[in-house]
């Protein structure tokens, strides 16, 4: 009867101290003892009893969730919450603004003509031409580029070897360089060493520096999340490296490339800095890729800091710039799904969501 | 048809195998069995020279296959690799459909007739037992097979390649019961027709496949062949203490 007692006893005294958050687990053990005495042959054994009753807290665990719990859950959820409602919401206002300032100019043939009167009036069309020019240079440049690095960081380097900490190094130095000292360099190498000029070559160029450590790091990555098994089938059945990485672990990672692919297309288009020292701001339709032209950002600087009057047309230029880099994500995402259809890689990512 | 001498298997300062010696006779099944640990996966890859691929490790020791030294300069080891098949424990088939899975490795050996390559994959995976189930959708993503019909793909792979060997690594122990009995049967209809070295840590499905019975165990830090024979004479009558208790299953 005396034990039957000291068994129940222990969790009264558990239930208080918590629900008064006084004390924890340890001062209920000191409590038992303290009640019986601590050498008795009867405290030992309700000890033994209490410890073992005392597992099975499950039953009580609606006294254990205390208010205080859950205030501090709540408000842990609400922090969250309001950061990621926070970066929404600044998204959104940035968009409503240059859409509602500018979307009164956008039309179809803004998109189709020529400009006019400093980028007050006209279209818009020489500008978009030169941007996708310049795109167009800086991935021909990049994409060989990164994938090669890439390749050679993970499969032809060991993780600790020199060689491949140095050219690591190397990259996160270059993409923390800041772009205005892309565009000095830009220019003094593009356009004056090797005597491009200001040009869409000199532009593409210097982007393609500029994107080159984020594209060569996600590419990287891209390559190295492919799971072992793959190489491993590959090698045992007497498959060479080149077949093993272009016909399995390329295909195998493309997700990945097309997700690198988006950011370096980010950094190229979102530049402005760099382009007015390279590709200059020309507004005239390029005609070939050793001409000048301006870029769609520079346009918008220029507009907006430049030209008197020209706010609402360098919201115009904002808003076809946002399209153009929505679509190229929304391609890259259909290119994503059609490659995992292929692969069946696509059945996961719909599992994770 | 595979001997090996003395072979020992070292990763940097640790040696996983010690002195292996063992010999396999063309067409039978031998059984490896053992603790994890005790190296019969490393001495399984050593016979394919898999563990090229990984940095630290070394081979010493001779492994003959068909009375060629594989570590001799004038053989490659992907023509090795061609001739001795692997199959691991985890299903690895590539991601890409099923017809892919088995041409690729053909075309890379120099199969490019259409005709051919279509034959070949009707035959192999009639051998799997998986054309029946899998013939309308040769085009199919090869993941989105379950488990079992993954691993018979990945058996049918190599068959493709008409191996003389093949080397399996523990290949049901990552498939449910039903799975596993037909990729077992599978082993079993292959006998007299590939030499099979088999790691598994299953004893019973050691004792009803093998014609052969390796039994591994880790001796001073490696794994050493501590008892071989025919498999029912070393299940049996073992002569070593120890796998005298583990085949019994007294123990481990």
């Amino acid at each position: 009867m005396a034990d039957a007692d000291s068994v129940v006893q222990p969790q009264v005294v558990c239930a208080s101290s918590t629900s008064s958050s006084m004390g924890d687990r340890a001062t209920f053990r000191d409590g038992t003892v303290s009640r019986d005495g601590p050498m008795s042959r009867g405290a030992a054994m309700s000890r033994a009893g209490a410890t073992f009753r005392d597992r099975a807290t499950f039953r009580d665990s609606a006294k254990f969730r205390t208010v205080g719990v859950r205030v501090k859950e709540s408000v842990a959820t609400a922090i969250v919450w309001a950061a990621a409602g926070l970066i929404v919401a600044v998204l959104g206002w940035i968009l409503a603004d240059i859409f509602l300032k500018g979307v009164s100019e956008v039309s179809l043939s803004y998109l189709w003509n020529d400009m006019e009167d400093a980028g007050r009036g006209g279209g818009i069309l020489p500008i978009i031409v030169s941007t996708l020019a310049i795109l167009m240079v800086t991935l021909a440049t990049s994409i060989p580029l990164s994938l090669a690095t890439a390749i050679a960081l993970t499969e032809h380097t060991r993780d600790l070897s020199t060689a491949g900490r140095l050219v690591r190094r190397s990259l996160d130095v270059l993409a923390a360089v800041p772009s205005i000292v892309f565009g000095l360099f830009g220019n003094a190498f593009f356009c004056i060493v090797l005597g491009l000029g200001y040009s869409i070559w000199s532009g593409g160029f210097t982007l393609a520096c500029m994107a080159l450590p984020i594209m060569i790091r996600t590419t990287e990555q891209a390559i190295r999340a492919v799971p072992d098994e793959y190489r491993y089938a590959s090698a045992a059945l007497g498959m060479s490296r080149s077949t093993t990485m272009f016909r399995i672990i390329l295909p195998a990672a493309a997700p990945g490339l097309a997700a690198g692919l988006v950011l370096g297309i980010g950094r190229a288009l979102a530049e402005t800095a760099a382009l007015i020292f390279t590709s200059g701001y020309v507004t005239r339709m390029p005609e070939s890729l050793s001409d000048s032209g301006r870029a769609l950002s520079v346009h918008i600087y220029d507009l907006a800091m430049n030209v008197p009057g020209g706010n609402a047309r360098s919201c115009a230029a904002a808003i076809v710039l946002v399209a153009l880099l929505l679509m190229l994500n929304l391609l890259s995402a259909m290119l994503t799904r059609y490659v995992g259809q292929k692969t069946g890689t696509s059945m996961f990512e719909r599992n994770d969501g | 048809m595979i001997r090996t001498e003395k072979l020992s298997v070292h990763y940097g300062a640790f040696t996983a195998v010690r002195n292996a010696s063992l010999s396999v006779k063309q067409g039978s099944i031998t059984a490896i069995v053992g603790p994890s640990g005790c190296g019969k996966s490393s001495f399984l890859s050593a016979l394919n020279r898999m563990t090229d691929l990984i940095p630290s490790a070394r081979i010493t020791g001779k492994v003959m296959i068909d009375c060629c030294d594989i570590h001799d300069q004038c053989r490659s080891p992907a023509e090795l690799r061609r001739c001795v098949g692997m199959i691991f424990q985890k299903p690895n088939p590539f991601p890409m459909s099923i017809r892919r899975n088995i041409e690729l490795a053909l075309r890379e050996h120099g199969t490019r007739d259409r005709a051919e390559l279509k034959s070949i994959t009707e035959r192999v995976l009639t051998d799997v037992g998986l054309w029946e189930e899998v013939c309308d959708r040769l085009d199919m993503p090869a993941l989105q097979l379950s488990g079992g019909q993954q691993q018979r793909l990945c058996i049918a792979r190599a068959l493709a390649l008409q191996p003389q060997v093949l080397l399996m690594d523990e290949p049901c122990s990552a498939l449910d019961p039903i799975a596993s009995a037909k990729v077992e049967s599978l082993i079993t209809s292959l006998r007299g027709r590939y030499t099979i070295v088999i790691v598994t840590h299953n004893l019973a499905q050691a004792r009803r496949i093998g014609d052969d019975l390796a039994v591994f165990w880790v001796n001073k830090g490696a794994g050493e062949i501590i008892e071989q024979g025919p498999a029912e004479d070393v299940f049996e009558t073992p002569s070593h203490s120890i796998s005298a208790a583990y085949l019994s299953g007294t123990r481990g």
